[in-house]
C-alpha cells in the first residue's frame, strides 16, 4: 500500500500542490526537448532523402561546433565564423557525396550505414587534429541570465539562453517545413524520398539532392552544436547527444520533420518529470534511461512512430 | 527538326549486360521516326523494359550496362548521358508500374515533371492546365495523395508528369498493366491524341499486342533479347506467326483447346 501510494498518488499530489514548480519542470523539459529535436532533425533529413541512417550525425554536430570555436579562437568575429562554418559544412556535404555516396549508389542501405560509421571516426579524428581535443568554451553572445517569469502570483525560474534556443529551434523547423513544401527543390527532395527511380526518370539528379540534403543537415548540426556547445562545452562527448536523438526518432518517426520536434518535446518533458517526481523513489538517474524505455514501448505499439509516413497499402 | 533526315531515335545493335554477367539484350536495333508511335512487343523477360531503360539510361541504377552498340537521339550519341540530361533534351521514360510519388499530391507529382525546366512559373502553369485538359479526372483529384488514387489515375498521373517535361519522345513502359480493358483504351486514346495534337513521339513497350498494334504505326517483336520480327503495324497483325503466338488466334477459325496439342506452329526463327 505504501509503495502504491508513493508511485501512483503522492507524485500527483505534489504536482497539484506546487503548480508553479511543476510548470517550471515542464518548461525546462520543453526547452531541453527542443535541443533533442534539433539533433533528431538532422537524422530525419538524411533518412528521408537516402533511406540511410546517418550514424555520423552526432559527430557532424561536434565537427561543426569545433570548427566554429576554432575559428573564434583565432580571432574571427562570431558572425563571420558562423558563415565560414556553414561553408565548411556545405563543402563537407559535397565531399561526402563525391567520395562516399556516389561510389556506393545502388548498394544496400546497410552498406551506406556502415560507410557513415566510417565517416564518424574520420570526422572525429579530423576535427580533433585540426582544432585540438581539449574542452573548449563556446560563446556566441546569447545571454545566459536567469529569468523570472511571473505565474499565478508566483515566479518561475527560466534560463534566458534556453528560451533563445527554443526560439531558434522553432524558426529552423518552420523554415524547413516551408523549404520542403513550397520550393521546387524541396518537392524534388520529397519525390526522391518516395521513389528514387521515378525521381531519376523525371530528371531529378540524385547527386544534387544528396548535396543539398547533407548541406542542410550540416547546417542543422551546426545550430545544434552551437546550442549544446554553449551549454556544456565543446568536447568529444558532444557527439554522444546523437544517442539521445535515437529514441526521439523512434517516437516521432524516422521520416517526419514534425515527428522529430514532437518526439523531442515528449522525451524532454517526460524525462524531466520522471526524474523530479519518480526519480527519488528508485534512487534517481531516471533521466538517463527514461527515453530508451519510452522508445521501446513505442516500438511495440507503433513502430512507424507518431508521425512516421504511413505505409500506403492499396488493397 | 531531325538532323540529316534520320530517325529521331535510333538504337543500333546494343548489347546489355546486368551485373557484369547476365546478358539480356543480344544486339537490338530499332528506329523511331519523329512523330511516330512505335511499339515493342514481347513476352515477359524478352527485354522490352531493358531496351527502354537503356535509352533513358536508367539502367545504371540497376547495375545494367550497355556494352556494345550505340543509341542516337537526333543524330547524337546518348548512351553515356545521365537521365536528367536526357530529360532536359526531350527523352523521358514513364516506368512500368506507374511509380507515382505516393506521399505527394497528384498536382505535386505533375509539378515534379517540370523539375528540369528553366522557363519560368507561368509556362509551367500553362502546361499544368494542358495536362488537366487531357486528363480531366486528375484535376478533380489534384489535391489527393497519389498513393491513394486508383490504378488508372496513377497511370494518368505518371503520363501527365512526363508531359510536364515537354518531351519530344516518351518511352512508355506497359501502360496497360493492371488496368481494366476500358481504361486501357482510354489511355491509348490519349496517347494517340498527344501524338497527333502535340506531336509527341512514342516508343511504347506492351504485352497487350492487340491494343498496341491498333494504335502504333510500326512494331518490333522481341524474344529473349533479340528482335525477331518487325514491320508496319497492319502487316504485323496480319502475320500468321504473330497471330498464333501473340494475338492468340490462328488459322481461319478459333480452335478448341482440345485440339491445340495436335498441331503446334513452330517458331521458325528459333534454331
Amino acid at each position: 500500500m505504501e509503495i502504491l501510494n508513493a508511485f501512483f498518488v503522492s507524485p500527483f499530489v505534489d504536482m497539484a500542490e506546487y503548480p508553479v514548480f511543476f510548470a517550471e519542470v515542464v518548461a525546462n523539459g520543453f526547452l531541453t526537448g527542443i535541443m533533442y529535436s534539433l539533433v533528431a532533425l538532422g537524422f530525419v533529413l538524411i533518412f528521408k532523402a537516402s533511406e540511410t541512417f546517418n550514424f555520423a550525425q552526432g559527430v557532424m554536430v561536434l565537427f561543426a561546433a569545433l570548427t566554429l570555436v576554432g575559428l573564434q579562437e583565432r580571432g574571427v568575429p562570431t558572425w563571420l565564423a558562423i558563415g565560414i562554418t556553414v561553408g565548411v559544412m556545405v563543402l563537407l556535404a559535397m565531399a561526402i557525396e563525391k567520395v562516399m555516396l556516389r561510389p556506393l549508389v545502388n548498394q544496400d542501405p546497410f552498406i551506406l550505414f556502415m560507410a557513415t560509421i566510417g565517416l564518424t571516426f574520420f570526422l572525429e579524428g579530423f576535427g580533433e587534429t585540426l582544432w585540438g581535443s581539449n574542452v573548449k568554451r563556446l560563446d556566441v553572445g546569447i545571454p545566459e541570465r536567469p529569468l523570472e517569469v511571473p505565474l499565478g502570483g508566483d515566479f518561475m525560474l527560466l534560463n534566458e539562453f534556453d528560451l533563445w534556443a527554443a526560439g531558434i529551434g522553432a524558426v529552423m523547423v518552420l523554415g524547413l517545413a516551408l523549404f520542403f513544401h513550397r520550393t521546387t527543390i524541396g518537392r524534388a527532395l520529397r519525390a526522391v524520398a518516395d521513389d528514387h527511380q521515378a525521381a531519376m526518370a523525371v530528371g531529378i539528379s540524385l547527386r544534387t539532392i544528396w548535396v543539398v540534403v547533407w548541406s542542410v543537415s550540416g547546417v542543422v548540426a551546426l545550430v545544434a552544436g552551437i546550442m549544446w556547445g554553449a551549454k556544456s562545452g565543446v568536447q568529444f562527448s558532444l557527439s554522444l547527444i546523437a544517442l539521445k536523438a535515437l529514441p526521439v526518432l523512434i517516437l516521432g518517426g524516422l521520416t517526419s520533420v514534425p515527428g522529430a520536434i514532437v518526439g523531442g518535446l515528449i522525451i524532454g518533458i517526460g524525462e524531466k518529470i520522471g526524474e523530479v517526481y519518480w526519480g527519488p523513489l528508485v534512487g534517481g538517474a531516471i533521466e538517463n534511461w527514461f527515453a530508451y524505455v519510452l522508445a521501446l514501448i513505442f516500438l511495440l505499439f507503433r513502430p512507424q512512430g507518431l508521425f512516421g509516413e504511413r505505409i500506403i497499402e492499396r488493397v | 527538326m531531325t538532323t540529316n533526315g534520320g530517325p529521331l531515335l535510333a538504337v543500333n545493335n546494343i548489347e546489355v549486360i546486368y551485373d557484369h554477367v547476365i546478358l539480356v539484350l543480344k544486339g537490338v536495333s530499332l528506329s523511331v521516326p519523329e512523330g511516330g508511335i512505335v511499339t515493342l512487343l514481347g513476352a515477359n523477360g524478352a527485354g522490352k523494359t531493358t531496351t527502354l531503360k537503356a535509352i533513358s539510361n536508367l539502367l545504371k541504377a540497376e547495375r545494367g550496362d550497355v556494352t556494345k552498340g550505340s543509341i542516337e537521339f537526333r543524330g547524337e550519341r546518348i548512351e553515356r548521358s545521365d537521365p536528367s540530361d536526357l530529360v532536359r533534351r526531350g527523352v523521358i521514360q514513364v516506368m512500368e508500374g506507374r511509380h507515382c510519388f505516393e506521399h505527394l499530391t497528384v498536382e505535386e507529382n505533375l509539378l515534379t515533371g517540370a523539375y528540369t525546366r528553366r522557363d519560368g512559373r507561368a509556362e509551367v502553369q500553362e502546361d499544368l492546365e494542358k495536362v488537366y485538359r487531357y486528363f480531366p479526372r486528375l484535376k478533380e483529384r489534384r489535391s489527393a495523395q497519389a498513393g491513394y488514387t486508383s490504378g488508372g489515375e496513377q497511370q494518368m498521373t505518371s503520363l501527365g508528369r512526363a508531359l510536364m517535361a515537354r518531351p519530344s519522345v516518351i518511352l512508355l513502359d506497359e501502360p496497360s498493366m493492371g488496368l481494366a480493358p476500358q481504361l486501357v483504351e482510354e489511355i491509348f486514346e490519349i496517347v494517340r491524341r498527344l501524338n497527333e495534337e502535340e506531336g509527341v513521339t512514342f516508343l511504347l513497350a506492351e504485352q497487350n499486342t492487340n491494343v498496341a498494334l491498333r494504335y502504333a504505326k510500326y512494331g518490333y517483336i522481341l524474344e529473349t533479347g533479340r528482335v525477331v520480327l518487325d514491320g508496319e503495324a497492319e502487316s504485323l497483325s496480319a502475320n500468321e506467326d504473330v497471330k498464333e503466338f501473340y494475338l492468340g488466334v490462328s488459322g481461319e477459325k478459333r480452335r478448341s483447346f482440345r485440339d491445340v496439342k495436335h498441331y503446334r506452329r513452330r517458331k521458325r526463327w528459333l534454331a
